[in-house]
Formats: structure tokens, C-alpha cells, sequence
């Protein structure tokens, strides 16, 4: 009971520092509110570019053709060899006639051209397609493919593959250091406004050392007035993330400018992003007025 | 019984300057003793060893049964809660009533809200301010403020009540109130150490008396024996 009263107490004195010193306070969460902002920014961010990055990576396809001499034992003996490949994660043989019937069935221009050829006269050629487990050694596997006897061609969208990676590091790089920048100049700024707190409540602190507060007693209300700052400042970022981002999800149709970049469905994500935006906040917001106690509090 | 044994004291600051030479001072339960001295002689030095704001640099200081020299600075609040610390400029929080800053000290124990109105109202009585409890202290004369430090420095029931020139800012008749309500809280049982500098006070009180210079106890008068000397 008595711990209870204790920290009552010192919840109430903190909630009344923070309205004390209103404009540090409004200062503190308004610099906690714009960093967690731009940190939900970064963050839906980066998981729509590391999602977008999935389906990608589990779009891309190498295509292997197989030249049109080739004897059944020969497509086998193929087969085994793509197989025995270490980033193969899953193969399919596509035979020639059936990538035909496809292409007809796929548009009446495809009929009409194709539907007047003889087996013989088909230059279309039997076809594996190799999905891979590691996007960023497919070069390697693709050239591996190529090795082997028998198999003329080799395809997998070169280039475009290695370059949307590349982006897509360099998008999580930039995210992450901004990030963290951004963390250090609000820990710094709510440092500053405790430091103030402590200065402007000298006399209490003195009055509280003298009559024997012990020094945990003197230093939670600061640490609990960093954690208000903290909470305070995300509320405004948390709303505006579970409510733009499910907006933006339900004007765009769950896609961004085409049905190839996908968007993650807002439920449980905003919820997570919620939670790591408070997480941060309060995290904050306890380091800065730690700092802030060890520094200006000796006791 | 001894509350304070003080033997072999001495304490030097970093700027060189020795404040206390070789002390010893013993101060039984109950006593209510006088420290005075010119300025610069250690009174102030020695009071703020009693409640360890400053480490004697040699000696052995024991308050209570604590020994402060060996105190760890994370254990002092053991030894202030025995103990009520009253100063000449008061030191109370502007923006609480007189009943919040004696309930003040109570509050940041976790002490029931019963048990604080009880002991806030006795202390405020025995002070004389039972009818000021709503008064903020701008609205308070000088020895009313000091009358509410003093609660403060009470209310907790330590065994030892330091007072550093608590009438140093107040007049003849104010100083002579301030000192009954000392007296009267000295009769309960508390004991009392108050550095002064206001001779007339000490030679009315007729108790016992510690005279400093330059560091060092020239004299210690028993109880009733003091004689204003000018050193």
C-alpha cells in the first residue's frame, strides 16, 4: 500500500511538472511528436519496400530454354543437373506445345499466327523455370544454368533485378540513419526541459533530501515526468498512422500507382507500428530525463 | 545516553581552508545545546556534519548511532529521517499552504492521508499556526513562515532538531516566540542544537553553551553557566 501512495504520489507531481513548465513540456513532446512521425513514416516505409521486395524477389524467374534438338533423356538429364543446383529453391519444365496453347489461348493474334503451325515448324522452345532461394546470388545460378549442356538461353530480367535491390538497400539505409538522428536530438531535447524541471524544483529537492527522502524518492518523479513527455508525444503520431495509413490503403486499393507495388494490409500492422512508435516515445523520453538525473541530480 | 559523539573531528575543504580543528563534543538525549561563534569559526561546518551535507576529511562523528564519516552517500537519507533541519531563510515551497508544506514531508513516505492530517494538525498546534493551515507563505509574516519550517522539520518526530540562526531575520519579540516554541518542542523529548548569533537569546535560555573560534571549541558552558565574554 505504502509503495502504492508513494507512487501515486510521485504520478501526480510529475503530471503536475509537466503542466508546470507548459511551454518546456510543449516544446519536448512537440519534438517527440515530429521525430515519431517521421519515424512512422520511415517505418511503413521501409516494411512496404522490404514487402514490395518479397513479392519481388518471389516474382523473379529465371527462365532456362532448351535448344529444340534435345532427346526427353537429355531434358532429363537437364532436370537433374538444375536440381542438384544449391540456390534452386522450386523448377517447373514448361514443354513447348503447352507454352504454345497457353500463349494461343492468351490473345486471338497468338491464334491466328500459331494456330497454322506444324509440330516441326514450332519455334518455340521447352522451357524451366527456376525460382531461387537467394535474389542476390541469382546472377551466379543463372550462369550456372547456362553451363549446362543442352540449354541455349538464359533469362532473368538482368539488371533490373540487381538495380531494384541496390534502391531498396539504399531507401532502409537512409530510413534507419534518419532515424536514429532524430532519436538523439529529441533523448537531447527532452534532457534539456528535465534539466530545467530539476532546477526549477531546487527547493523541493532540498526539502526532500533534508526530511530523508532516499534517492530513489527524489529521482522517479523525473524519470516518470520523462515517460509523460514520452507517451504525450506519440499520441498525435499514433493517430495519424492508423489513420492515414488505413486511408491511404482504402483510396488506393491496398496498391501504390500500379497493381505490381502492393500495399500491407493496415490490420495488425498499424497496430505494431502503434505500438513501436509508444515503445520509442517512452524510451525516449526515459533516457533523456535519465541523462538528465545523473547529470544535474547529485545526491 | 550520548546522540551525538563527536572525537577527533577535523574537517578541511578543497580550497585549503580548515573549518574544524580536532573536535570533540559530546551531546546527551534531550539537551538543548547552543553553538555560537564569530563568523568563520565552523558553526555552520559543524551543524552541516550532523546532518551530513558535508564529510568530516578525519574523525569520527556519531549521530544517533550512525556514523556519518563512514556514511554511504545512497544511505544519508537514513540518518535525515532522524533528524529536522531548520534555516534562517526557511526554505518553504512558495506554491503550497502552509498544511501542504508540512504535509509535505509526511507525503513523500507514503504516509496514509489520515495519519498526515492528524500529525500536520498536532505539529501546527504545538506551533501555533492551527489557523493558518490554508495561508500561502507570501501571505505569512517572518516568524509565521519560521514556525512552519519548523513543523516541517518536526512533523516526522526526529530525534534531533538542528536550527541554523532561525531567528536571524526576525525581530527581538518574533525571536523570543520562535525560541518558546523551540523550548516547548525541546520539553517533548526532541533534542536541540541552534547555532546563533544573537547573544541576548542565549544568555535568556540559560542552556548549555558551545563556543567556537577559528575552527575550535574554546568553551563549553553547562547548562546555566554562560556568560556573555567578548572573545
Amino acid at each position: 500500500m505504502k509503495v502504492f501512495r508513494i507512487l501515486g504520489r510521485n504520478i501526480r507531481d510529475s503530471f503536475k511538472s509537466v503542466l508546470r513548465n507548459f511551454s518546456l513540456s510543449m516544446a519536448s513532446i512537440s519534438s517527440i511528436t515530429i521525430t515519431l512521425l517521421v519515424v512512422s513514416i520511415s517505418i511503413v516505409l521501409s516494411y512496404n519496400v522490404n514487402n514490395f521486395a518479397v513479392l519481388v524477389e518471389k516474382d523473379v524467374t529465371i527462365v532456362a530454354f532448351i535448344e529444340n534438338s534435345v532427346t526427353d533423356e537429355d531434358i532429363a538429364n537437364i532436370e537433374e543437373q538444375i536440381n542438384r543446383l544449391q540456390n534452386v529453391e522450386t523448377y517447373e519444365f514448361q514443354g513447348k506445345e503447352d507454352i504454345t496453347k497457353d500463349m494461343m489461348e492468351s490473345s486471338d493474334v497468338f491464334q491466328n499466327i500459331m494456330g497454322g503451325w506444324s509440330l516441326d515448324e514450332n519455334p518455340i522452345q521447352d522451357t524451366f523455370l527456376v525460382k531461387v532461394t537467394d535474389i542476390e546470388q541469382i546472377g551466379d545460378t543463372a550462369t550456372k544454368i547456362k553451363e549446362i549442356e543442352n540449354v541455349s538461353v538464359v533469362k532473368y530480367g538482368e539488371g533490373m533485378v540487381e538495380q531494384l535491390i541496390k534502391i531498396f538497400q539504399v531507401v532502409e539505409r537512409i530510413s534507419f540513419i534518419m532515424v536514429i538522428s532524430l532519436i538523439l536530438v529529441t533523448a537531447f531535447l527532452i534532457s534539456n526541459t528535465i534539466k530545467i524541471t530539476i532546477f526549477s524544483r531546487k527547493t523541493e529537492i532540498g526539502i526532500m533530501r533534508l526530511v530523508g527522502a532516499s534517492n530513489i524518492n527524489i529521482k522517479i518523479p523525473f524519470i516518470l515526468e520523462g515517460l509523460f513527455l514520452g507517451i504525450l508525444g506519440s499520441i498525435v503520431p499514433v493517430v495519424i498512422t492508423t489513420y492515414g495509413y488505413m486511408s491511404l490503403f482504402k483510396n488506393f486499393n491496398g496498391q501504390l500507382f500500379s497493381p505490381f507495388i502492393k500495399l500491407i494490409n493496415p490490420a495488425p500492422f498499424i497496430y505494431y507500428i502503434s505500438g513501436i512508435l509508444v515503445l520509442i516515445g517512452v524510451t525516449v523520453g526515459m533516457f533523456g530525463s535519465w541523462r538528465a538525473v545523473r547529470k544535474h541530480l547529485k545526491i | 545516553m550520548d546522540l551525538i559523539n563527536i572525537r577527533k573531528a577535523n574537517k578541511k575543504y578543497n580550497t585549503g581552508v580548515t573549518a574544524i580543528y580536532d573536535l570533540d563534543l559530546k551531546i546527551k538525549k534531550g539537551e538543548f545545546v547552543f553553538v555560537i561563534g564569530a563568523t568563520g569559526c565552523g558553526k555552520s561546518t559543524l551543524i552541516k556534519m550532523l546532518y551530513r551535507e558535508e564529510k568530516p576529511t578525519s574523525g569520527q562523528i556519531i549521530v544517533g548511532g550512525i556514523d556519518v564519516a563512514k556514511l554511504k552517500n545512497n544511505k544519508v537519507f537514513k540518518l535525515r529521517r532522524q533528524i529536522g533541519v531548520v534555516f534562517q531563510n526557511y526554505r518553504l515551497l512558495e506554491k503550497s499552504t502552509v498544511y501542504e508544506n508540512v504535509a509535505f514531508a509526511l507525503e513523500i513516505f507514503g504516509t496514509p492521508k489520515d495519519e498526515i492530517h492528524q500529525k500536520v494538525i498536532k505539529v501546527l498546534e504545538l506551533v501555533g499556526l492551527k489557523n493558518r493551515i490554508k495561508s500561502y507563505p507570501n501571505q505569512l509574516s517572518g516568524g509565521e513562515q519560521q514556525r512552519v519550517a519548523i513543523a516541517r522539520a518536526i512533523v516526522n518526530g526526529p530525534k534531533l532538531l538542528i536550527c541554523d540562526e532561525p531567528t536571524g531575520n526576525l525581530d527581538e519579540d518574533t525571536s523570543s516566540e520562535i525560541m518558546e516554541v523551540l523550548e516547548e518542542i525541546n520539553k517533548l523529548g526532541t533534542t536541540i542544537i541552534m547555532v546563533t548569533h544573537d547573544r541576548k537569546i542565549v544568555e535568556r535560555m540559560n542552556k548549555r553553551v558551545i563556543l567556537l573560534d577559528a575552527g575550535r571549541l574554546l568553551k563549553d558552558y553547562e547548562k546555566g553557566t554562560y556568560k556573555n565574554e567578548s572573545i
